[in-house]
């Protein structure tokens, strides 16, 4: 038997088991199909943040998340690969060409006959246009980029998803988040779009929107991607995670991105 | 792995006293944790930090595990005359960063 | 936490959370300072000087939404001249495995004894400041943070 006192985070998780449980028999209990967020209630986790964090956020010579921007703006410059091109070399100033992109991402790429996200964009980029290994999923120099890159649409509001050939994407992503998953067998909109605002164990739910993506998160104590965000989420209710650069994950990104259409990017956000 | 990251206002006027806010990218790992096999994960933090003002030394900390990842200090100093601020960091294996920095005084 | 690369497999997904089940088992976890360590911590500076409460400022959030990330500022009530200057200002902890936090060492260029960094707290608990004047007197201040934890990480 465990003597000693159990580590706070061994008690929290298992305080996050029992709510969760006591969640699953209320959801069981009587809910019809969940609803989406009415528009003009949707917020940013920003929202949530405490003092500390949202200042954190708000001044970017602060924001931990800057040392991966000023990275990106480094690799962004940098000749690579057999065609020794850099991204300004075709894209110019980020701040011109870039602005806007993060927030009709991901987008529909004809090769692929789906949607990719920016990450996967990037690397397209590099091996084609660059002739360049593409960067691992997760890697400094790819969330590097895609801060970088993310960092010229901040302020602007995530754009509505035009293109007819996304629809069946988003249906799939839409699809995936109202489904149970999982040993916790909840669905993503059973948190966030049902009990977003109320508290598990000590934490708020929050809506869940990907408009701060890549994140400086507080818990990895590092930038991360939304995959990783979303693969934690699937973790968090005992499910296997999609891999890295699944079109599951792409769907939900798209997905997600359509549910925050309007709300403002910003790139790179503080979130706990 | 990204420059340190120094804000300094652009110009100050002669005994003005003004922050200098610093950021470095250091994963500052306690020591204390252990990973999904048991093992524990050896300490690797940054444990000094110095800043120095034209040769000077104005300000110097010893930093502990319980520091966050990417480490962020801002404190004050007194504006003598134009020069430079030279900042540097040492720590566990041979952990060293430096970084400078003008200040311009009028 | 843990050594596991975000792109772990199902499987070690499932090895990791089996190990960490025995681990917990065990008793396998970090140490953790007593408030009595803290004070012998604090002894090691102040030695047997008296400490006084007051003319140290400290501002940390109520309660934290991540205890990774918690932020700190500490101002001491001094004029920072040449002859009455805040020499330095040291951070104690009780509750996380080591009692110190940071040290810092200013002068009378500061001009002004304020710092500001973010530092981590195991579990909810006090932090003590403590200020050593030019004249070798200690003064203190403390301040309680509720520590809270982030959902849906990546270890089970």
């Amino acid at each position: 038997m465990n003597r000693s006192a159990p580590s706070p985070r061994a008690v929290g998780r298992r305080a996050a088991a029992a709510a969760m449980t006591a969640l699953l028999l209320l959801a069981v209990a009587g809910s019809a199909r969940p609803a989406d967020i009415p528009l003009d209630q949707r917020r940013s986790g920003y929202a949530d943040l405490g003092r500390d964090s949202k200042a954190m956020q708000d001044d970017d010579t602060v924001n931990p998340a800057t040392l991966w921007v000023l990275d990106g703006e480094t690799l962004w410059n940098q000749k690579t690969g057999l065609a020794n091109r850099a991204c300004a070399d075709c894209h110019g100033d980020a701040a011109a060409s870039m602005k806007g992109v993060a927030a009709r991402y991901p987008a529909f790429s004809p090769a692929r006959n789906g949607p990719i996200d920016l990450e996967q964009r990037i690397n397209l980029c590099r091996t084609e246009r660059q002739q360049a290994t593409p960067l691992p999923f997760e890697s400094r120099d790819l969330l590097a980029l895609t801060a970088y890159v993310g960092r010229q649409s901040r302020g602007m509001p995530i754009a509505e998803a035009s293109d007819e050939r996304l629809k069946p994407f988003i249906d799939a992503g839409r699809k995936l988040f109202n489904q149970r998953l999982g040993q916790i067998n909840l669905s993503c909109a059973q948190c966030h779009d049902d009990n977003w605002g109320k508290h598990i164990a000590s934490s708020l739910v929050p809506q869940g929107h990907p408009n701060g993506y890549p994140i400086y998160r507080l818990e990895w104590q590092s930038l991360g991607s939304l995959q990783r965000r979303l693969r934690n989420c699937m973790i968090g209710m005992r499910a296997a995670p999609y891999e890295y650069g699944a079109p599951e994950n792409v769907n939900m990104e798209l997905f997600l991105m359509w549910r925050a259409r309007g709300l403002s990017i910003e790139t790179p956000a503080v979130r706990p | 792995m990204a420059r340190p990251l120094i804000n300094v206002p652009a110009k100050v006027k002669r005994g003005q006293v003004f922050e200098i806010k610093t950021l470095i990218s250091h994963i500052m790992e306690t020591g204390f944790r252990y990973s999904t096999t048991g093992k524990r994960i050896p300490r690797d933090i940054a444990t000094f930090f110095s800043c120095s003002y034209n040769g000077e030394e104005i300000f110097r900390a010893d930093l502990y595990p319980a520091i966050s990842a990417n480490p962020f200090i801002a404190f004050f100093t007194t504006a003598t005359e134009s020069g430079k601020l030279e900042f540097k960091w040492t720590g566990d294996n041979g952990f060293s960063e430096t970084a400078t920095t003008t200040i311009t005084v009028e | 936490m843990g050594e596991k690369k975000p792109g772990a497999s199902r499987r070690a997904v499932l090895i990791g959370g089996l190990a960490g089940g025995i681990a917990a088992t065990i008793g396998v976890e970090p140490a953790r300072a007593t408030p009595a360590q803290m004070r012998a911590a604090i002894r090691n500076v102040v030695g047997e000087a008296p400490v006084r409460k007051g003319r140290v400022e400290l501002d940390v959030p109520a309660l934290v939404e991540n205890g990774n990330t918690v932020s700190l500022v500490v101002v001491v009530d001094s004029p920072m001249t040449a002859s009455d200057y805040v020499k330095t200002i040291h951070v104690f902890n009780e509750k996380n495995p080591q009692p110190n936090v940071i040290s810092v060492h200013l002068g009378p260029r500061a001009g002004k004894a304020k710092i500001s960094t973010r530092f981590r707290l195991a579990d909810t608990q006090t932090v003590t400041a403590i200020a050593e004047m030019s004249d070798g007197t200690f003064w203190s201040a403390t301040a309680e943070v509720i520590v809270t934890m982030a959902a849906c990480v990546e270890e089970l």
